[in-house]
């Protein structure tokens, strides 16, 4: 067998140390996407910190925000009372992701870096230059139903499998990191990167960085909020495409509105141009149409997978109309 | 005269059931051996092409491990007429992830790691996997599975078709499918050498045990015997528990025959190899991806005139396997002018195999939406249109049915489920669901396969042992051959112990066909009876008594098969274009059902995997590389819980006097059969989409 070193970490500090003392090594949370890495032969770190049990499982209550530790399991954040009452879109994305048992293990953190469900990516005798940079896409005239229709480049096309991440990002999240250097915060849609040349890179964390929490701001209009998940199957499958959607309204106008897509790129993806679109705007279906549209134009899709921009379009319309119709 | 009514038809429990749910019951890879070692595959990583270099070095290096066995040094095979298991008989390649080697090591962990570290050098050659019905080298085979003729043409169905006030003429595909069975496929192998011949060929005295995961422990036994070039006396293969098969395990596969190898490559030492679930996908058989067209022609009235169902699907080159897709049509509906084919395209792709149901499962999606496009042409509902061309006598052998009640199931679940409220395509609208019903026909045919027998012993104490090397794949087998033991020797069931699972028991057939039951049944009923003949009522202990499965005079004189009515109802989300079935129930015509809990499973079981193969099964061939791209069960989609909800079967109270001793025609497959159909016709009639290839996935009903 392929052998590796585990190391339980005492705190945060003792785990960024070990980790960034060591190239090889990597982080364990609930290890439900790096065991199967290992056993692929996708990832082969020699020492695994196992960070999973630090005292980063509790979920606070800040000036009308949440501070979730970065191993709160999947299952008790989407259970958790002010989730669901302040933010039920992030309940929702979390019980549409995996399966109870997945949920029950997956740590928060471990969510937000969980890599792509790239089929190649995942098949070390294929080509990817994700897994192995340089080596070539073989998505690229390959199997594309679940990959990127915005901001992906000729050298990978993945997208980001999480569902809580969408809803994350749409709630204008914040990471904090605790890394070699000292603590520092960075809002969640700028942790991820897209994958230009250099798709080996989800994220712009650098070795021994590690995610000790996310907040989430105060936003009370999120208490109006859905998380739309389309996919081949009703449970355990990744989105084809899936929108987070917070909306606040004045009367038939569209106050404020929080967008956020899944399924689509590299990283969960802000609708920050159907937002723009949307505000001040009327909370009519044409408007939605005109907003997804808008976001859109961007879209590039590939042989394979065109539907999704009409799917992306519908689901967003869809969202919208549901949780307009909820405030009437 | 046998009487069925104290243990045959009732719902008795599974007597394995306490063993499997208390973990007691021990399956393949559990096994205990004395000091096993651990076997795991090298695999090819082209489409075809030969070997042209091999460097084991890293591998045998890696610590724990005992062999790595290639073409260059396995042992030689006595017959290598069969290529799927001609395992590293040559350097050949024909098919990506076919054997190339095999690494033996003290735990499962170092043999996937030295595995990984085997360097194979290829010289590639051009491959072709691409199924299309307009490609050269389609050839017809000299007959499909089960041995039928590959083509039939009765009429003249071109000038019937001409003539015809209605007609449909369209083309349906399925794709390729995978039989993902839980337990994966798992061989350990156990020698005793005896005198080792030289040059390492399998010795006169040489015996092998091997424990696997089968439907035929028979069937193994015969045919690695042949491989092996060993007497079959000398060679066992133990099975008792197997954790679902679907037609997977029917046949001796490549892993079997690399068990031994690697076992005979350490000698003294017993080898486990069990694949993984993404080896599975190259090395366990699979369903062939069909392209079929139906014609249909047929008066104003909905009186067919035509039927022609030509199918064009593939082959592995190295091996043929030809499904028997459009078989099902040749006795379905009354039609004086019939015509069905199969072409092969002969392609670098695993070696096809037994799925549930082959021939009819993929053959009955393509007919029975055709059929429902006729209804629709013809402005009939499409039970009156199948109730009008429900023929007098078999069409294709002109034999009489010995029970044909396929419009009695039609009409049983169109009052059960509520067809009346069905509404015109693409009318009712609840919520953003659109809402549709579909019906689809079924039918199995009634095989009883000759070669079974059992023992019956008695132990005293007022004990019977009945033996016979059947299997039991999660259907029931063991439970319904108690029961037709008990009545058959006139005892209480729980008087009566079933052996079953190994070779070194009296020869059964495999686990296929939904033969089981009806053969080995047939085979327990025929030794029951002869044991009561010879020893009476008060048989002294130790006595036995066997017999063989007699013949089946009237199988010959009559069309026997069964039949059902599929409905469904489907939900399609009109944003997304998702589909749900809230309700699927099923109406069937078996025959006897010896026990209705086990049986009920069964048809539901093969609903529920016709629901998979409707809305979700698609196995990616990525035809750059020859490989199955989506391998694993997270991107390979099967129907989850959250996808089943309401499935339900019911069965007509019946039996066929002419279907043996127990009136019963098997029941295995017939619930797979039209369910995708049927769903397919739901959605057609919630949507006004006609689907025609499956999956039905949310892309193709997005507006």
């Amino acid at each position: 067998m392929i052998p590796f070193e585990y190391l339980r970490a005492g705190d945060p500090a003792e785990a960024v140390a070990a980790v960034a003392g060591r190239p090889g090594a990597a982080f364990l949370g609930g290890g439900t996407n790096l065991v199967d890495h290992m056993k692929l032969g996708v990832a082969g770190p020699d020492l695994l910190v196992d960070v999973s049990r630090l005292p980063l499982d509790r979920v606070e209550e800040t000036a009308g925000g949440l501070r979730i530790g970065a191993a709160v399991r999947n299952s008790d954040l989407a259970a958790h009372p002010l989730v669901r009452e302040r933010y039920p879109v992030l309940a929702r994305a979390l019980l549409s992701g995996a399966s109870g048992q997945l949920r029950n293990v997956a740590t928060t953190a471990g969510n937000l870096l969980q890599r792509t469900r790239c089929p190649y990516f995942q098949d070390v005798t294929t080509p990817c230059n994700k897994r192995v940079p340089g080596s070539g896409c073989s998505a690229a005239g390959g199997y594309t139903r679940y990959h990127a229709i915005l901001g992906a480049s000729e050298h990978c096309v993945a997208t980001h499998p999480s569902d809580m991440a969408v809803a994350m990002v749409a709630l204008d999240a914040v990471v904090a990191v605790l890394g070699p250097g000292g603590a520092r915060t960075l809002p969640l849609a700028e942790l991820y990167r897209l994958p230009g040349d250099a798709p080996q890179r989800d994220t712009v964390l650098e070795h021994g960085d590690l995610i000790i929490a996310v907040e989430l701001p105060h936003l009370p209009f999120a208490r109006r909020s859905a998380y739309r998940k389309v996919r081949d199957r009703a449970s355990f499958s990744f989105a084809l495409v899936s929108v987070a959607a917070a909306l606040d309204l004045d009367g038939g106008l569209v106050r404020d509105v929080r967008l956020a897509l899944g399924g689509v790129a590299h990283k969960p993806w802000r609708a920050t141009r159907a937002e723009a679109e949307l505000r001040g705007g009327p909370a009519t279906e044409d408007a939605f149409r005109r907003a997804a549209e808008a976001e859109l134009a961007a879209a590039r899709p590939l042989p394979g997978n065109a539907f999704k921009v009409a799917m992306t379009r519908n689901a967003v319309v869809a969202t919208l109309r549901a949780l307009a119709e909820e405030g009437r | 005269m046998t009487v069925w009514r104290e243990a045959v038809g009732t719902p008795a429990a599974r007597v394995e059931g306490p063993a499997k749910v208390t973990g007691r019951a021990g399956y393949t890879y559990d096994r205990p051996v004395t000091d096993p070692a651990y076997a795991f595959p090298v695999q090819a990583t082209i489409a075809r092409g030969r070997v042209a270099s091999i460097d084991s070095a890293a591998a045998a290096g890696v610590e724990g491990v005992l062999a790595v066995v290639t073409h260059r040094d396995a042992a030689r095979l006595a017959d290598t007429g069969d290529a799927e298991l001609a395992v590293l008989q040559s350097d050949e390649v024909g098919f990506r992830g076919q054997f190339v080697g095999v690494v033996v090591a003290e735990t499962p962990q170092a043999a996937r790691y030295a595995a990984g570290l085997v360097r194979v050098e290829y010289e590639q050659r051009p491959h072709d996997t691409e199924l299309r019905a307009d490609r050269p080298g389609l050839y017809a085979p000299e007959q499909v599975n089960g041995g039928f003729v590959s083509d039939t043409d009765e009429g003249d169905v071109d000038a019937a078709m001409e003539a015809a006030a209605v007609t449909v003429d369209r083309a349906y595909t399925t794709p390729m499918e995978f039989n993902s069975p839980m337990e994966p496929h798992v061989s350990v192998a156990v020698w005793d050498p005896g005198e080792r011949a030289p040059g390492g060929g399998f010795a006169e005295g040489a015996r092998l045990t091997l424990f696997d995961s089968t439907q035929g422990p028979h069937v193994v036994r015969s045919t690695l015997a042949q491989v092996f070039g060993l007497p079959p006396e000398r060679v066992r293969v133990i099975s008792p528990y197997v954790g679902g098969g679907f037609g997977s395990k029917g046949m001796p596969h490549a892993h079997n025959v690399l068990a031994a190898l690697a076992a005979w490559a350490v000698p003294g030492r017993p080898v486990k190899l069990a694949l993984t679930r993404q080896q599975m996908f190259a090395l366990a058989g699979h369903r062939t991806p069909t392209i079929q067209r139906v014609r249909l022609g047929a008066g104003a009235d909905g009186r067919l005139t035509a039927v022609a169902h030509e199918v064009v699907e593939h082959t592995s080159a190295i091996k043929e396997f030809a499904e028997q897709t459009a078989v099902g049509a040749r006795m379905m509906y009354a039609a004086p002018n019939r015509r069905t084919s199969h072409r092969l395209a002969a392609l670098d792709v695993p070696v096809p195999s037994w799925m549930r149901a082959p021939g009819e499962a993929p053959g009955f999606f393509a007919l029975e939406v055709a059929m429902d496009e006729l209804a629709q042409a013809c402005g009939l509902d499409p039970i009156e249109l199948r109730a009008r061309n429900d023929p007098e006598v078999d069409p294709e052998s002109g034999r009489p049915w010995s029970g044909r009640h396929l419009v009695r199931c039609l009409r049983e679940g169109a009052a059960r489920f509520g067809w009346a409220e069905r509404t015109a395509p693409g009318t009712r609208l609840v919520g953003r669901e659109l809402v549709g019903l579909g019906v689809a026909a079924s039918t199995y045919p009634y095989y009883r396969l000759p070669g079974s027998r059992a023992v019956v012993e008695y132990e005293g104490g007022g004990r019977y042992t009945v033996r016979i090397g059947a299997a039991d794949i999660g259907t029931g087998a063991w439970t319904a051959l108690t029961q037709i033991a008990a009545d058959a020797l006139g005892c209480r069931l729980r008087a009566v112990r079933v052996e079953i699972g190994d070779s070194d028991l009296p020869a059964a057939t495999v686990a296929g066909g939904s033969s089981g039951t009806t053969s080995w049944g047939s085979a327990v009923v025929a030794a029951c009876r002869a044991f009561r003949h010879v020893y009476g009522e008060q048989p002294p202990a130790g006595a036995e008594a066997g017999a063989d499965m007699p013949d089946d005079p009237d199988a010959e004189r009559f069309a026997m098969h069964s039949f059902g009515a599929q409905f469904a109802e489907v939900r399609v989300d009109a944003d997304t274009g998702e589909v749900r079935v809230p309700r699927m129930l099923g109406v069937f015509s078996v025959g006897r059902v010896v026990n209705p809990r086990t049986a009920r499973s069964q048809f539901i079981g093969g609903m529920t995997m016709g629901l998979s193969m409707a809305l979700h099964e698609r196995g990616v061939l990525d035809h750059r590389t020859g490989h199955v791209i989506n391998h694993d069960l997270a991107e390979y989609h099967i129907a989850t819980h959250a996808d089943v909800v309401d499935v339900d079967a019911v069965w007509l109270d019946e039996e066929d006097v002419h279907a043996g001793p127990l009136g019963a025609r098997g029941i295995g497959e017939i619930g797979i059969v039209g369910a995708a159909a049927a769903i397919a016709n739901a959605v057609h009639n919630a949507t006004g989409v006609r689907v025609r290839d499956l999956p039905i996935t949310p892309d193709v009903l997005l507006r």
